[in-house]
Order: structure tokens, then sequence, then C-alpha cells
């Protein structure tokens, strides 16, 4: 069982505080909208996609802390990134999230993301870690709308 | 904090044995979120169930059940005895004429439900118009536009003030002579606020309109009399009242329960059935299709009598005094926003602490032992007009302390200062 403070004390809280790449890009190729309605979590992303490269990415919205600070780590990692690289990242985080992929004994690419390894104890907070990498996914899917419900439910989905 | 501060949110003297009424719950004593005592301030969403309904449900499980209404063995009687004595319980509990004017549903979503449709069905046709207050449940909005949309006919909301207060006024205003039913909460889920049902009622009738309450949020805090109030409907679940999930109540006055059109078809609900006509059932068995939720519904009688026993005025003035501790509290706490501030409220605290999500207000909270609600309480409207995307509520129950109380000022504190 993960101590939840000790989930927010560690960088969690920093990029709450300071979230990176906040904004909107003025030339964004491809741009997506992800809702929780349970907890209200509503996120705006724009990527900025050359080639096969995503050059550019940066994030808006209002959402809890884990959310925020899901969102702000991944604009951050993700910043240079092949799309099939940042697929599997989804993948990936989803797993970790929801408790499929032991990230400390399997092999992944989370690298510093795994400081969300612990939501996995936190099952009504899951989907406010997942939202921004299911509204990356859905971005460069070229989706314009995601909800953390229904066919994307990560939870339903680990089931 | 000065003298006069500290002096003014002392907690208050009390003649209400609340210890004595704890022990009655073993979830309380049972359970110890993150190793600390379980403060459980989410009675809004669920209540906990007394010893006393516990047993009940199992001396039926252990030597009472079968199918009701049917069976000519012992059991079956026996079971039939226990189920129809609960209606008398729950026909006593809301002082209703007649038990036949107490309808078990699976809880208040199916209570209105079965209006929308029993009612909506015989009674609202194109053009016609249904009123609905701002500050309702989803439960009570939802199967009204749904009627509305079906029907052609038209959803009116009565408007809320910067308190969470309806203002009566506008109500009266909207009244037509296409106006065919009235349905509104009479305690906000989500921020408290107690309506003025009684006034609402009389202003309804006055327009020859009936009115349905729901009662989800109101009948575990106070007295509840439906033939003094003489609304038309009333509904409320047994799982805030210190009784099981499954089971709902809908009161309806005889007349309208016989002029309703069935909500459901199947057993139970008829006298006769060949393929060319079925002639329904009497009421309330009209509404009470297929097997009910017998044990549920007994251990609700047992519920039921068992806030009577304690006595639903001292219930009221106990939770009056918390509600009061509690607001003194919040308040005093720089940073905190309380929403809902009006003159009548039940002991229901919605608050924003600021620059911190509800949702990490209620996941921190529970490391401290502190259940709350978090999130927009299924009341997205309430949300809207305050301009905030969810808060964390705080909804208490007789069997609250006032230590408990200072527990999730302390804890609040703590979030603060981890976000600060």
């Amino acid at each position: 069982m993960t101590d939840a403070k000790q989930l927010y004390q560690e960088v969690i809280l920093d990029h709450n505080r300071k979230p990176r790449n906040y904004g909107k890009l003025a030339d964004a190729t491809h741009r997506s909208e992800g809702l929780n309605p349970l907890c209200g979590d509503h996120i705006w992303l724009n990527l900025k996609v050359s080639g096969d490269l995503i050059e550019s990415v940066a994030f808006e919205g209002q959402s809890c802390a884990i959310c925020k600070a899901s969102a702000s780590m991944m604009t951050a990692n993700v910043k240079g990134k092949s799309i099939a690289a940042v697929e599997q990242l989804v993948e990936e985080f989803r797993g970790m999230a929801t408790g499929t992929l032991d990230v400390a004994n399997e092999p992944n690419h989370l690298g510093r993301l795994t400081v969300f390894a612990g939501v996995k104890d936190l099952p009504s907070r899951v989907k406010c870690a997942v939202l921004p990498w299911h509204t990356l996914h859905a971005a460069v899917q070229s989706q314009s709308v995601v909800s953390t419900e229904g066919d994307n439910d990560p939870v339903a989905q680990s089931a | 904090m000065t003298a006069a501060n500290a002096l003014k949110t002392a907690a208050p003297t009390s003649t209400f044995d609340v210890e004595r009424y704890r022990a009655d719950f073993p979830i309380l004593a049972n359970v110890h979120p993150h190793g600390k005592p379980l403060i459980y301030l989410d009675n809004g969403a669920s209540s906990q169930m007394p010893q006393q309904v516990i047993d009940r449900l199992v001396r039926y499980q252990t030597h009472e059940h079968a199918n009701i209404h049917r069976g000519v063995h012992t059991l079956s009687e026996t079971a039939t005895r226990a189920y129809e004595h609960a209606r008398k319980q729950v026909q006593h509990f809301l002082n209703a004429k007649e038990d036949r004017e107490i309808v078990f549903t699976s809880n208040v979503t199916d209570s209105i439900n079965l209006v929308a449709h029993g009612f909506g069905r015989a009674f609202v046709g194109e053009g016609d118009e249904v009123i609905i207050t701002h500050l309702e449940h989803h439960a009570n909005i939802v199967p009204w536009q749904m009627l509305c949309e079906e029907k052609g006919a038209k959803l009116k909301v009565v408007p809320i003030d910067d308190s969470g207060a309806l203002i009566l006024e506008a109500y009266e205003k909207l009244f037509s002579p296409r106006t065919k039913l009235v349905s509104v909460t009479h305690v906000s889920n989500a921020l408290g606020t107690i309506n003025p049902v009684k006034e609402m009622i009389e202003i309804a009738h006055r327009h020859g309109v009936p009115i349905m309450i729901d009662g989800a949020q109101a009948v575990q805090h106070m007295p509840v009399d439906v033939q003094a109030l003489d609304c038309d409907f009333y509904a409320f679940t047994g799982h805030k009242v210190f009784g099981p999930t499954g089971i709902g109540v809908l009161y309806g006055k005889a007349e309208w329960l016989n002029k309703m059109k069935p909500f459901r078809g199947g057993g139970d609900m008829i006298l006769s059935v060949t393929f060319e006509k079925t002639t329904y059932n009497a009421i309330p068995f009209k509404f009470e299709a297929g097997t009910p939720p017998i044990a549920q519904a007994i251990a609700l009688g047992e519920a039921v009598e068992y806030v009577q026993r304690i006595g639903l005025d001292r219930i009221a003035a106990h939770e009056h005094d918390l509600l009061t501790y509690a607001t003194e509290r919040l308040q005093a706490i720089d940073g905190v926003r309380i929403y809902g501030t009006a003159q009548q409220k039940a002991a229901v605290v919605s608050f924003y602490v600021n620059d911190v999500h509800p949702h990490d207000v209620g996941t921190l909270l529970n490391e401290e032992g502190v259940a709350v609600r978090t999130g927009h309480h299924c009341a997205q409207p309430v949300m809207q007009r305050f301009g905030i995307p969810a808060t964390a509520r705080a909804s208490f129950a007789f069997y609250n302390k006032f230590e408990e109380v200072d527990a999730l000022a302390a804890a609040i504190r703590k979030v603060q200062k981890l976000f600060a």
C-alpha cells in the first residue's frame, strides 16, 4: 500500500505548482480534449507533429494535482519522440497505473514517470493520472474528444 | 486565534448521548482506514447500519424467508406478514393516512422514475410543463427531461440565490395553466439547503398542481409528516436512513396512485391475465411487479423504527449543533470556502480548499481516516451555478461527534500544509 502523501510529496506537487509546457500552441497540427466526467478533470492538449516526430506539445485545463502533474511530466517526456515510441509509452503508463505492468521488475521506458506507480493503490485516482495519456493517444490518432468513461475506461479495460 | 475566537469555536455541550448510539454501529469501531479511527462524514452518500437492523436482516434470512403474497405454506405467510408489517412501519414513519399509500421501490431514483412514467405518461402531454429546481440531484432532473423529450413537454427550473436557497418569488411565477407537476428536493444533497417545501406545496396546490418531494436527504435528519405537508408524492431511500441498499419508498396519495398507470409489468401487479386483457392489482401492488426486495424492506422497517426510538427531533437538534460547530471550525481556516450558506440547512458542509482540487483533498483526508465525498455530487447544475467543478462534502449523521469535526479541521490544515 502506497502512502498517498508519499505520492504527492515527490515530484507531483512540484509539477502541480509549476506545470511545464502549460498553454496553447499557435502552430498545433493535432488537438484533443480529455474529460473525466466523474471528477471534472478537463484538459486540452495541443501537438505539433512533423513527419513521425512530436516536435512540440502543450496542455491546459482544470484538474486535480495528480492529473496536472501527469500531464506536465508527460509533455516534458514526449517532446522529440516518435509517435510509435509515444504510443508505447501510453500503453506502459496505463499498465503501470492499473497494476498490470510491474515497473520495478518488468522492462519499460517510463523512467521518471514511475513516480506515478503508487496510483495503482488509489483506485479512485487511476483515471486522474491516465487522462492526459488517453488524450495524447487520441490526439495522435486525430480524435478530438476523449472521456475516461465508456470505451476508454482504464479501470474497466484492466478488469 | 484570539481567545474570543477560541471560545466561540469550543464544542457545544450537549445532552445527546452520542457514545450510547455509536455503540450500536459496529462498523464505526471495526474499521481503521490507514490505521486511524474511522471518521465517517459521507452519510449523504450512504449511512451505516446499526446492529438492530443487521440482526433483523439475519433473523429474516435464518427464520422467515420465502416468497411473499403467494405460497400457502407457513414460511410464505411469515414472510408476507413481515413484509406488510414493514409497510406499516414506513406508513407510521411518514404519518401516511393508509398503508396502501406506501409503495416499495428500489431507491429514490426508482421512485421518481415510477412517478415520471406512472403519472407522466397519464397526465403530461405536448406543450405541458413540469417544474423542478436548480438544486436537484440528477435523479430528479433526468427522468423529467426524458419525459419532456418524449412528450414534447417543457421543463422549468426554479433558480437559487448565492446562498443556495431557492428564490420562492421566481417559483410562483413559473406556474402556468400548462403546469402539470412540480418535483422538488426536500434537502439539497450538494449544499444542505432545506427547501421551504410546506410553502411550495401550498403554492402548487393553489395552482391546482400536484407536487412530489424528493426526501432522500431529509428523512434521516428531521421528522417528516406527509399529511401535515399535504404533498402528493414523497420518496426516500433505505440506505441513507440506516437501512440496506436496494430498497426505496414512494409515498403517494391513494387518489393519485389509483389514477396512475403501472410502471413495470409482471407478476404480483396483476389480478388476472389472459392474452386479450390484463386486469391490474390494487395499489400499492399495482406498482410492485415481480418479487420485491423482501429482506431489505423488512430491515428498512426496523431502521425507521430505530430512528423513531431515538427521536427525530433530538437527532435534528444534535445535528444542528454539529452543523453550527463544523461551519465555525471550517470558516476559521484561511483559504477554505463553504458553499451553501442558506438560513435553513441540514448537517451538510460542502467546501473548497483554495488551490487544491477536491479530489486531492478527499484522497489526503482519507489518509487521516476522514471519509468525505468529493466531486459534483450528481448535481452538476449546482456546481455550474457556483462556477466550480466539484467540492468536498462532509455530511453528518446523529452518530457523529464534535471531536470528529475537530479531526476534519485538523486534516484540512494538513492538506493545506502539504500544498503550501
